[in-house]
């Protein structure tokens, strides 16, 4: 099966492991084998081995190295971060985020809702085999 | 003497180092103003006399030395007071019990009494939590708050829930083979009054918020995949 993500200049990756954990950068220059200078809006640009990197989908359209004004320029006219909430992988990290700041009573209140919404169902369900029976 | 509105006076002689002054002795004899006190007083710092000191009444030796020499107990000078409530519990916090007959309910908190233990109510009529102490460390606190403005909780203290005293009866013969206890503990109507009116003002700011009700009656348990360390209160 061939490679469809590469590491080149202008992939969107997601952090994986260390502070940064979480976060979108771009790979903006390679180092050498292991590394990559990786840059994001919010954070000081600096280097990180590849290990330490999940590549996504999205790519955007810069030169070795540009500054952060560019930088930033460029994600605006990619539209990199309505691309990436929009996208199933962005949507489960965003879903997993709000389950686990749910207060006490938050989760309570989506039992209630799961609850209804299973009886919702149900009765659909209970009709729809009264017809067909 | 009641200080007076003032200003936090700045250090005349500030640090450059630690154990090391930027004035001089002299310099701060000086800005200390003691030439100007000395002056005022005709050359001589002021001074008063010692009062005379009370003439002590006449010890007698004492009567018993002790054998071996009585070691005396160390100098405690720790103060009693309640224990410190945690930044989290703050009046009309719901609070969940984890331990005793109401474990697991969830219950909304009014005040620390002088003892440090929590005062809590159900309400009552929500989930059968009476008002009752409850010790903060057998408690999680949620960050769900109820209002609690419409209620008076200045009567209660400890003592309100203290065990009541009876007056100890006589020894008969006839009385032990009676049945011993013929009055059960019935609960006095002042506090079931107590009760009540508590719970009147709260259960009204309850109903105010869709679903607190219901969540209040309803016990918390550990369901699987809940991590207790992960999950947010």
């Amino acid at each position: 099966m061939p490679f469809k993500r590469y590491v080149e200049i202008g992939r969107i990756a997601l952090v994986n492991y260390g502070k940064d954990y979480g976060k979108l950068v771009v790979i903006v220059d390679v180092i050498d084998q292991n590394r990559a200078l990786v840059d994001a809006p919010d954070m000081v640009r600096g280097q990180m081995n590849f290990k330490r990197l999940t590549l996504t989908d999205i790519k955007i359209d810069i030169k070795r190295v540009p500054n952060k004004k560019t930088l930033i320029a460029a994600m605006e006219a990619a539209d990199v971060k309505s691309k990436w909430e929009n996208s199933s992988w962005g949507r489960k990290l965003i879903v997993q985020k709000k389950r686990a700041s749910l207060n006490d009573f938050d989760r309570f209140k989506v039992m209630l809702a799961k609850i209804k919404k299973a009886g919702v169902v149900r009765q659909e369900l209970a009709k729809l085999k009264k017809e067909t029976a | 003497m009641a200080p007076q509105q003032r200003k936090p006076h700045v250090c005349r002689n500030p640090d450059l180092i630690r154990g090391v002054g930027k004035y001089s002795r002299s310099k701060m004899y000086h800005k200390r103003g003691l030439w100007a006190i000395k002056a005022k007083n005709g050359g001589a710092f002021p001074k008063h006399e010692k009062k005379a000191a009370a003439a002590a009444p006449a010890e007698k030796p004492p009567k018993f030395y002790p054998a071996d020499d009585v070691k005396k107990p160390l100098v405690n000078k720790r103060k009693a007071r309640p224990t410190k409530l945690r930044a989290s519990i703050t009046p009309g916090t719901v609070l969940i019990i984890l331990a005793g007959r109401f474990k697991g309910k969830r219950v909304v908190f009014l005040k620390q009494l002088t003892s440090g233990l929590l005062l809590v109510t159900g309400p009552f009529k929500i989930n059968g939590v009476p008002l009752r102490r409850v010790n903060q460390s057998y408690v999680i606190a949620t960050s769900t708050k109820v209002d609690i403005s419409g209620v008076n909780v200045e009567k209660f203290d400890d003592k309100y829930f203290g065990k009541k005293v009876e007056k100890k009866k006589k020894k008969g013969e006839g009385e032990f083979f009676e049945a011993e206890k013929e009055e059960k503990n019935v609960l006095p109507q002042d506090k079931k009054d107590d009760q009540k009116s508590v719970d009147a003002a709260l259960i009204k700011s309850i109903e105010a918020v869709p679903d607190l009700k219901s969540y209040l009656g309803a016990r918390f348990s550990l369901k699987a995949g809940m991590k207790p360390h992960e999950l947010v209160f």
